[in-house]
């Protein structure tokens, strides 16, 4: 059997599977109670599985992740909801000092398996502050991976496995899909695994590589440039920004040869960086042109009414694809 | 601790005076409260009107906040600071933010966190209790500097939990910071029952850990709230250090227009009780009322005018010009950097020519 379901719901799908099948599991974070989370990821579950395994926290993020630390030592593996990535900040001391690092400074005695997971990304014109995109900060922190889906079905499936990871997860919801299309979605568990990119689509003549909300943004693009120029891409969604899946990039440049990376992220020291550095070290002489990047500008991701300006869009991708094709 | 610290009172719901205040509340100043308290309201029921209408983005209302927000903002004096949270624009304006300005932040428009030149007003702080040590430093400084200015910052309840509210009592508390740490306890964080967030059966107790002055106040009683912050502000002023109030309050509606209350309370029948037995606008009104200053008429007056200027900021907000998108390269940096002069170039670029997007 399989359901349409939209990403949120199905977010909410992978946790009662695995409250259901794992004691160990357990959900902790802010309104994620009684008011089933700000975006009702969490709708319903505190009714099925009761206050000791889906947990209302008092607002601090730092307690909230330094608490989930304790609770994976000690045998538990908590499901951690921040209410928004930009807010995470408080808990980020956590995340850097400890969650990455326990396995290494105990030399494998304890590990802190858990997952955060956390709304990210504009374009639902949310208050300032709601909307920023630094998954690069993350994937710069040694002992920790980090993980966008962009579909439903992948939502699922790669939460499943970030619960069941050993090792800790940013598990990171572009709030912009949370209800943008429903898609069949199974019942009950399956996986999707981590560190494995997604191909959206087939073609010849360029790369594009994107995630999460830019995911259909790169399609569309992809899409226009075969209708007006003839010219067909491989639309690749990275799904596992770390570790990254290097055999899919490396084949897909190899093959084409030109490149178009694009992320919401601020441009400088994004995860778009090091996909240029890997290529340069894996590919570079399969290159017939530079690297495009076409990301968020080097500016705090301004209030709603330029969030359009600053969201890399289907004609900035296409601009891209053009620059990278006729170079 | 609930006896330790009591809830003050110098109004009682019914308009009764418990205390005398005289010497410290001037008939005028009674009906300056109000006149705020009633324009406050109506600018804050538009504003949710027009977020339902999509003419501006999510909003915050302080709606059964006004006598919180107005009593502790007129107790300012003209040079102090003032740390506002995402609810505050009650506070905001009574102390001199434009209406225009607190509308322009809500439609998204960066223009509306600037204060006006004459005042210390910050934009609103939405990372919760961030603000905080914010206040601590800037009153630390004036008490450096020799000047006599003080802070006031606003937080909630939930804002307790946090790290940041800690540690910039205990500075405050260190440096005998003039600093005065308001919480509006309106009983919630979004969904949380303060019940929920803290054993603690008071915020104001938690002054005792850092030797510092608590203070309980009934949050709707607008002179109990001007009387505690004056005094509080005066303290800090003479060198005696920072005081914590706690504004025992409720807010009447949703936490911003994208909640829905009766996900987690019973919210007509609690709304209903709080408007007709606690609120605080009505309160002062049966006070003014028996006093003889206030009437029908002059009520009439108060909220024609206060319609009137809360249109007049709507229009001001929707004719105001457009943002553009080089806008969001500026003031990034006292200059531009090369990275940011670059990208605002090509940003501009593809706003300007959208014809030779492609070819480019
Ligand atoms: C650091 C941080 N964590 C979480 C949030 C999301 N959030 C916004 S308001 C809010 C509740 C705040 O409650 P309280 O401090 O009581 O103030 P109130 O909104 O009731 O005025 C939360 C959790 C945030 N803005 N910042």
């Amino acid at each position: 059997m399989a359901d349409k379901l939209t990403m949120v719901q199905a977010i909410q799908q992978a946790m009662k599977v695995k409250l259901q099948e794992d004691d160990r599991v357990i959900l902790m974070g802010e309104d994620i109670g009684v008011n089933g989370g700000v975006f009702r990821a969490t709708d319903g579950l505190l009714a099925e599985f009761g206050e000791q395994r889906v947990i209302d926290t008092p607002l601090a993020e730092s307690g909230i992740i330094g608490t989930a630390v304790g609770m994976a030592l000690n045998g538990l593996i908590p499901v951690v909801e921040i209410q928004f990535l930009g807010f995470i900040y408080p808990g980020f001391e956590q995340v850097v000092s400890h969650v990455s690092r326990i396995r290494m400074r105990t030399q494998g005695r304890y590990h802190a398996p858990m997952v955060i997971r956390t709304p990210y990304g504009a374009g639902i014109r949310g208050p300032e502050l709601h909307s920023e995109s630094v998954e690069s900060i993350f994937v710069h922190i040694p002992g920790v991976k980090v993980v966008v889906p962009s579909t439903p079905y992948d939502a699922k499936g790669l939460l499943i496995s970030a619960i069941e990871d050993p090792d800790p997860v940013i598990f990171l919801e572009p709030t912009k899909m949370y209800r943008a299309e429903k898609q069949e979605v199974p019942e009950g568990k399956y996986t999707v695994p981590l560190g494995q990119a997604r191909m959206v689509r087939e073609g010849e003549d360029v790369t594009v590589l994107a995630w999460g909300t830019m995911v259909p943004v790169a399609l569309q693009a992809a899409r226009k440039m075969e209708q007006e120029r003839g010219w067909s891409a491989d639309v690749i969604d990275l799904r596992t920004l770390y570790p990254f899946d290097r055999e899919t990039i490396r084949q897909s440049v190899e093959k084409t040869g030109r490149v178009v990376i694009v992320h919401e992220a601020h441009r400088t020291g994004g995860v778009g960086a090091e996909l240029i550095s890997f290529i340069n070290d894996e590919a570079l002489f399969y290159l017939k042109a530079p690297i495009a990047r076409i990301t968020g500008y080097d500016v705090p991701v301004p209030q709603f009414s330029l969030e359009d300006a600053y969201m890399p869009d289907v004609d900035r991708v296409s601009r891209g694809i053009v620059d990278t094709m006729q170079y | 601790m609930e006896k330790l610290f009591p809830i003050e009172q110098v109004l009682s719901p019914e308009g009764e005076l418990k205390k005398e205040i005289d010497s410290v509340i001037s008939g005028e100043k009674a009906v300056a409260m109000y006149k705020w308290m009633v324009i406050n309201r109506i600018f804050d029921r538009k504003s949710v009107t027009l977020q339902r209408q999509g003419r501006i983005g999510t909003y915050a209302p302080f709606e059964g906040q006004e006598a919180a927000q107005v009593g502790s903002a007129l107790a300012l004096q003209e040079n102090d600071w003032l740390f506002p949270t995402y609810r505050d624009h009650a506070a905001m304006m009574t102390y001199g933010q434009s209406m225009t300005q607190v509308l322009l932040y809500w439609k998204g428009r960066i223009e509306g966190c600037v204060p006006p030149e004459d005042k210390h007003i910050l934009p609103p702080y939405v990372p919760i209790a961030t603000q905080i040590p914010h206040a601590a430093g800037a009153a630390w400084a004036s008490r450096m500097k020799g000047e006599d200015a003080a802070a006031l910052v606003y937080f909630g309840d939930g804002a307790t939990s946090e790290g940041d509210f800690h540690e910039g009592l205990n500075f405050a508390s260190v440096y005998d910071a003039p600093v005065v740490f308001f919480c509006q306890n309106n009983g919630y964080a979004i969904s949380v029952p303060v019940t929920k967030q803290m054993k603690s059966k008071t915020i104001a107790q938690k002054a005792l850990a850092y030797d510092i002055e608590g203070v309980r106040v009934d949050g709707n009683d607008v002179f109990a709230v001007y009387m505690a912050t004056r005094e509080a502000l005066e303290r800090a002023r003479k060198g005696e250090g920072p005081t914590l109030i706690e504004a025992v309050t409720y807010r009447y509606g949703a936490h911003t227009t994208a909640d829905d209350p009766r996900k987690y309370r019973e919210q007509e029948k609690e709304e209903k009780l709080r408007r007709e037995k606690y609120d605080p606008v009505d309160r002062l009104k049966r006070y003014l009322v028996a006093q003889g200053v206030w009437d029908d008429q002059k009520e009439a007056a108060l909220i024609k005018e206060a319609e009137e200027k809360v249109q007049k900021a709507v229009q001001e907000m929707e004719t105001f010009r457009p943002a553009s998108v080089a806008d969001m390269f500026e003031h990034i940096f006292a200059e531009k950097t090369w990275n940011i002069e670059q990208q605002q170039r090509e940003a501009v670029s593809m706003e300007e020519k959208p014809e030779e997007r492609e070819l480019a």
